[in-house]
């Protein structure tokens, strides 16, 4: 059994890649013992699945990098001639 | 003295996202977003001397932004010029004018405004939370949640051990959960 038992900070971890789809089958397993008996985790949890619910239902798109260091660029030259 | 100052500086950083996804809801293409932002900043450093500080920076770059989307959609529509076709139901159009096929046809994946108006309200709350986050929290959470990269792909653009990836993510989250719980939930 004590192969299953985690810390608080490790189900904490476990519970941040699975949002991710990145943890693995055995790490869901003991995130989800560890939820029997913690309750702060188990909320925790909940709290942080929600988190990528919203993030995901709010189909809020950014700029990647790339633009925006182009964009970045492009106005700094012009910012240069500002100042 | 004015309520809101202007610093050029912190543009792109703090503003590029908010605006890009308020153009691409509007215009419905990305490169053409891409250059409706780009072209708002500079467009906002040509007039930083018309800033009176009434509104806060980011509402005034936003008002800026959407004078370009609508003088983009003047300039499409001037393009394609008057002509529209549009399919006809049938051909008795004096007993049916303007009755469209288009119109006939239910649109299920048509928004109600009810949920467009939850939709943009959530965006604004993710953005104002993203917007409290330390620079560095905010910009690791944007590119694994939002743009959905690989931890390697960012540990090699930030320079940082996926352990480190790891923590800024869980504080990012722990922050903008209890920051969303009080502004949204």
């Amino acid at each position: 059994m004590g192969l299953f038992n985690i810390k608080c900070n490790q189900a904490g971890h476990i519970c941040d890649k699975s949002q991710y789809d990145e943890a693995k089958f055995w790490e869901i397993l003991k995130l989800k013992i560890h939820h029997l008996y913690c309750e702060v985790c188990r909320k925790h949890s909940k709290r942080n699945a929600t988190l990528t619910q919203l993030v995901k239902s709010s189909k809020i798109e950014i700029l990647d990098q790339q633009t925006k260091e182009d964009i970045q660029r492009q106005f700094q030259k012009e910012l240069a001639k500002h100042q | 003295m004015p309520k809101h100052q202007l610093d050029p500086n912190t543009w792109i950083q703090l503003y590029s996202d908010y605006l890009f996804n308020y153009t691409i809801s509007r215009v419905n293409d990305k490169e053409v977003a891409k250059d409706l932002v780009s072209e708002t900043f500079l467009a906002a450093l040509k007039s930083m001397k018309n800033f009176k500080g009434e509104a806060s920076e980011r509402t005034w770059l936003t008002s800026i932004l959407k004078r370009k989307v609508i003088d983009h959609y003047r300039k499409i529509n001037s393009k394609k010029g008057k002509a529209e076709v549009r399919m006809a139901l049938n051909d008795n159009l004096e007993n049916d004018g303007g009755d469209w096929l288009e119109e006939r046809v239910a649109d299920p994946f048509d928004k109600t405004a009810e949920d467009k108006l939850e939709n943009s309200e959530l965006k604004d709350a993710i953005f104002n939370c993203l917007g409290k986050l330390p620079e560095k929290q905010a910009e690791v959470f944007k590119m694994k949640t939002i743009l959905g990269y690989e931890t390697e792909t960012i540990c090699n653009e930030l320079d940082i051990t996926a352990s480190n990836l790891w923590v800024l993510i869980h504080r990012a989250r722990t922050s903008l959960a209890s920051c969303l719980e009080k502004n949204w939930f």
